[in-house]
């Protein structure tokens, strides 16, 4: 907190060098957060205001290229020249959306076949620390149909990054991805700025060049976490789970960022939302369930051993747009036949745990669910979506008559094998 | 002269401000900033200390600042031309806003003053009017939108002129009205009030009683809304309250919509803006864009003007109802709003209640949906505002403020359920949870008699006790085992599953099944409630299953035809052979 006239709200200054941002004017006093800490700042530091908001140097040049929290290279390489924008901008005007119609294949069937995503959605995995998330992610990013891959990388380990950048390097990719990163060894309130920055490329390139944009954010719950530290310091009064009462809010400002723009670019984001112990009822998750257009759960699936795309949990919101017309007519029928009896099969499970005989049916639906795990939920399969529902019609011929599935007797005769 | 002040201080959307005169409090004030003028209104008056919520983003502002005081509070404009827009939560239209990106401090007027509109006199030389009075009407989208004697206007006037039938526009002067002292007052069909008092104009609120057919089963069957009446759907995320909210606020039998997506998601908007142009009203065959206000307030836009877009949706909802009009308005969600009020709460300071919530917010959320209702207008016409609004509890848990604040408020409560929606039992309202108070109604049973039969109600509560007996038996058969009860309880418990596929569950996404009319929904109910009814022969528990997935697909495929079509006979055919099958004799 200093003294000082004339300070614009959220304007940078940096404080013996360490940059800081405006927080709260009161007459003449001014709050500063400074993002590296305050450590070893003395009370007769030199405090110098910038007269802008943090910013990003935007051109064709960011492709390729690896920056930190402020949009400094980290790689090397030289500063990038270009226009410089604001950070975390203006909200597009509603009325001026498209509504998002095109399908990004995965080959991943527990997301094409029954999590369908579509360009200009927002979605996160929400997983636990040990699973796959960044595999799976990195897999997403390399086989949709993008222009550019935007990764925002926020309190990852280096080990992450590393892999991350590595990926990307042997797919032979790299020009098609901008990062911005922040790892654990970087502190904790720097990386606030990383979805505005990555967020601010891909505007460019979504609004400027009308490029089709997929944005990576890892990991979410390192972002609110960081929210938490600041609001806690400014006194403000926490609500659930010591997050701060603007956390909906917060997380809305960047998950709304995702767009489809009707000259033709779109910003798609997948983000990550790491759980602890599986609990969607904490703030994090729950306030991003909110916000999000659905969200793709992991698990591992003792019976074939193997990690699944779980069907039960996970969901696509912006499915609907595509499936059935996209995709094949019987997309949709077959999509929630295979689920419900998925779901049978775990109830079939339960009988049998608690020691109860099964019946035929009960059989039936636990050798289904095996064949359903195994081929098409396991998040190492990689076939097109037409190929995926005709395995799934194939495993409901195997396994149970037309009666069973409820689905439409058009597409029964049409279908059935 | 308009009190005037300075920039005092900044945190976020909050700036205090040194006046130099008279505020009240909720008053306007524009705070300038280099060219823009930024919206804001007065939370909190301390001396010379005026605290203001802006209703954009504070960056760059300064201390020293000019704000400049309105005098009024935030008010809507009131005229024809409202139907068929898209506002945002202080009544921009977003359609003349250029540019891909919202600028901040761009305002425009909500109305279109070039537009002419044939005027139809209803009052005459000499009539006494009062506020409300109907002076005469324009015909928009074929709605007879009456122009009325504004409402602020206190006590009673006399039409002293009124124009012939013509074409004017709304700024053209129709009338002239004068009080008891011959003064004059000029009338042209535009009017102002301010969002957040309520409009009382009629002379009488009834309890509700008229069916609101919504054409979905879970709610026209089993927990029905009525005309003037109060619903709310709190839900977990992902278990489809946007999508029973479209389904609604589509098929619903009302003569204007208004939905307020209040800090929603903007595809969901986008979602409306793409498919209610397109989309029949199943009414009257126009199109759904016709009768229908969109207040947007996307999430991502600015939070305080959340608050101001659902009083805004609701006094427009006022204005119509004013005309004798059915009036539906949808909010999605009132959670957000609530957040955005302990947003405020927070910034300045005040102690907070239940999960940093202010503590008056039950008695805000109340005061809110009182404002819906059926109600006798002066000249003896009704008019209604059914209110359903959606609650987002925070982790799914309904002991929450906002839950708990609604549920005290709203008579109906369909009560969405995750387990439900995990196994795609959609829409996952939780049959035995919710209710509708108003099916307790004697002025409703009345009604539901001459409208249906006078056997719906008690046929609908056995349809319930039905399906609480069947959730009772399943849960002692997971104990049990299936061999370790009777046959008797499997026959029981798949008859209730019989009412849950068949009546229950309905495809929002099939063109047939998403809307079923209340005939249809009646001989369904009946079909239904005879196979409940017969008594069944079964040598062992195996058979039961199968024999009633057997019956449950044959009815499903019945609710995926057209009715009574040749296709809805033959399935209905195949069902009276199955259930010949093992009908008791």
């Amino acid at each position: 907190m200093l003294h000082a006239v004339g300070v614009g709200n959220e304007e940078l200054a940096t404080v013996n060098g360490k940059l800081a941002q405006v927080v709260k004017i009161m007459g003449e006093e001014v709050t500063l957060q400074v993002f590296e800490g305050t450590e070893g700042i003395p009370t007769n530091a030199e405090v110098i205001f910038l007269g802008k908001a943090p910013s990003l140097k935007v051109s064709d040049q960011l492709a390729g290229r690896f920056f930190n929290s402020f949009g400094i290279p980290i790689d090397g390489g030289p500063e990038v020249e270009g226009e410089e924008r604001e950070i975390g901008g203006p909200s597009v005007n509603p009325v001026r959306r498209e509504q998002p119609s095109e399908l990004i294949a995965t080959g991943i069937a527990g997301i094409d076949l029954n999590n369908t995503l579509v360009s200009g959605q927002k979605i996160p995995f929400f997983a636990d620390p040990d699973q796959p998330f960044n595999q799976v992610m990195a897999n997403v990013a390399l086989r949709a149909k993008t222009d550019k891959i935007i990764l925002g990388g926020m309190g990852l380990t280096n080990d992450d990054y590393l892999y991350f950048k590595n990926v990307f390097n042997n797919a032979g990719v790299l020009d098609r991805i901008v990062s911005f990163v922040n790892t654990t060894e970087n502190p904790p309130v720097e990386r606030l700025l990383i979805p505005d920055m990555a967020l601010t490329a891909a505007e460019y390139f979504a609004v400027d060049k009308n490029e089709k944009v997929l944005v990576l954010l890892t990991d979410m719950t390192s972002y609110a976490d960081a929210l938490a530290i600041v609001s806690n310091r400014m006194d403000q009064i926490p609500s659930k789970d010591s997050m701060p009462g603007s956390l909906y809010s917060d997380l809305a400002k960047i998950y709304e960022k995702a767009v489809q723009f009707p000259a033709g670019g779109s910003i798609t984001i997948i983000a990550v939302t790491t759980l602890s112990g599986g609990d969607i009822t904490h703030a994090i998750p729950d306030n991003t369930g909110y916000i999000t257009e659905g969200q793709l759960f992991l698990r591992r699936d003792s019976d074939v051993g193997k990690v699944i795309v779980d069907p039960f949990r996970s969901l696509s919101r912006l499915k609907q747009l595509v499936i059935g017309k996209k995709t094949r007519e019987d997309h949709p029928q077959v999509m929630n036949a295979a689920v419900r009896l998925f779901a049978d099969a775990a109830n079939a499970k339960t009988k049998l745990e608690n020691g109860f005989d099964l019946t035929d049916y009960d059989e039936r639906t636990l050798a289904f669910a095996k064949d359903y795990s195994e081929k098409l939920l396991a998040i190492d399969v990689n076939i097109d979506t037409t190929a995926m529902l005709d395995v799934a019609w194939e495993m409901l011929g195997e396994h149970f008559k037309p009666a069973e599935v409820n689905i439409k007797q058009e597409l029964v005769q049409k279908y059935w094998k | 002269m308009s009190t005037k002040g300075k920039v005092k201080g900044i945190i976020s959307n909050l700036v205090t401000v040194e006046v130099d005169g008279p505020v009240s409090q909720n008053e306007i004030a524009y705070i300038t900033l280099g060219t823009q003028k930024l919206m804001a209104e007065v939370l909190k008056v301390i001396g010379k200390n005026v605290y203001l919520q802006v209703f954009e983003s504070t960056r760059g502002l300064k201390v020293g600042n000019d704000v400049e005081f309105m005098d009024h509070l935030l008010e809507v404009t009131l005229g024809p031309g409202l139907l068929s827009r898209n506002y945002d939560g202080l009544q921009n239209d977003l359609d003349k806003l250029t540019g891909v990106f919202l600028q901040r401090g761009e305002y425009n007027y909500p109305l279109d003053t070039e537009k002419y509109w044939s005027f139809k006199p209803i009052a005459g030389v000499g009539d006494r009017v009062e506020a409300g009075s109907w002076l005469g009407e324009v015909d928009e989208n074929f709605q007879p939108h009456k122009i009325m004697v504004p409402f602020k206007m206190e006590g009673i006037y006399t039409v002293k002129s009124i124009v012939d039938k013509g074409e004017y526009k709304i700024l053209d002067n129709i009338a002239v009205i004068i009080d008891a002292e011959g003064n004059e007052f000029i009338i042209n069909m535009v009017q102002k009030w301010p969002v957040k008092k309520a409009i009382n104009i009629h002379t009488e609120k009834p309890r509700p009683f008229k069916l609101l057919e919504t054409g979905v089963r879970i709610i026209d069957t089993a927990n029905p809304i009525v005309e003037g009446g109060t619903g709310f759907i709190p839900g977990p995320f992902g278990t489809g309250k946007t999508v029973m909210q479209h389904a609604i606020s589509k098929q619903a039998e009302a003569d204007i919509v208004i939905i307020a997506a209040c800090g929603e998601r903007a595809n969901e908007v986008v979602e409306i803006f793409v498919e209610f142009p397109e989309l029949e009203d199943p009414h009257t065959g126009r199109k759904l864009m016709e009768r229908t206000i969109i207040i947007a307030n996307t999430s991502n836009m600015p939070v305080a003007s959340r608050e101001a877009s659902v009083y805004t949706a609701m006094t427009i909802s006022e204005y119509y109802r004013a005309m004798g009009l059915r009036v539906l308005m949808m909010a999605d969600s009132t959670s957000r709003w609530a957040q955005a009020l302990r947003e405020m709460s927070n910034r300045m300071e005040e102690l907070p209640g239940q999960d940093a919530f202010p503590m008056d917010l039950s008695a805000i959320i109340a005061t809110f949906y009182s404002r819906a209702g059926y109600v006798y207008l002066k000249n003896g016409q009704t008019g209604s505002i059914t209110f359903i609004g959606t609650v987002s509890p925070a982790g799914g848990n309904l002991k929450e403020p906002v839950t708990e604040g609604t549920k005290k408020a709203a008579r109906c409560f369909f009560a969405l359920e995750q387990a439900r929606a995990d196994r795609k039992r959609y829409p996952a309202v939780n049959p035995i949870d919710s209710y509708s108070k108003y099916i307790e109604y004697p002025e409703f049973e009345e009604y539901i008699a001459k409208r249906i039969s006078p056997e719906w109600t008690s046929m609908v509560n056995e349809m319930k006790t039905i399906l609480q007996r069947g959730k009772e038996v399943q849960e002692q058969i997971n104990i049990l085992g299936d061999d370790g009860v009777p046959v008797d309880y499997h026959i029981t418990f798949w008859k209730s599953e019989v009412i849950d596929f068949v009546i229950l569950q309905q495809d929002a996404f099939d063109k047939i099944d998403s809307v079923t009319p209340i005939e249809r929904q009646e001989f369904m109910l009946n079909l239904v409630m005879e196979i409940c009814h017969t008594n069944f022969d079964f040598n062992s528990f195996v058979e039961v299953m199968d024999y009633f997935k057997r019956i449950i697909n044959i009815c499903k495929q019945m609710n995926y035809s057209e009715f009574h079509s040749d296709l809805f006979e033959k399935f209905r055919n195949e069902l009276n052979i199955i259930l010949a099958e093992r009908k008791r004799v």
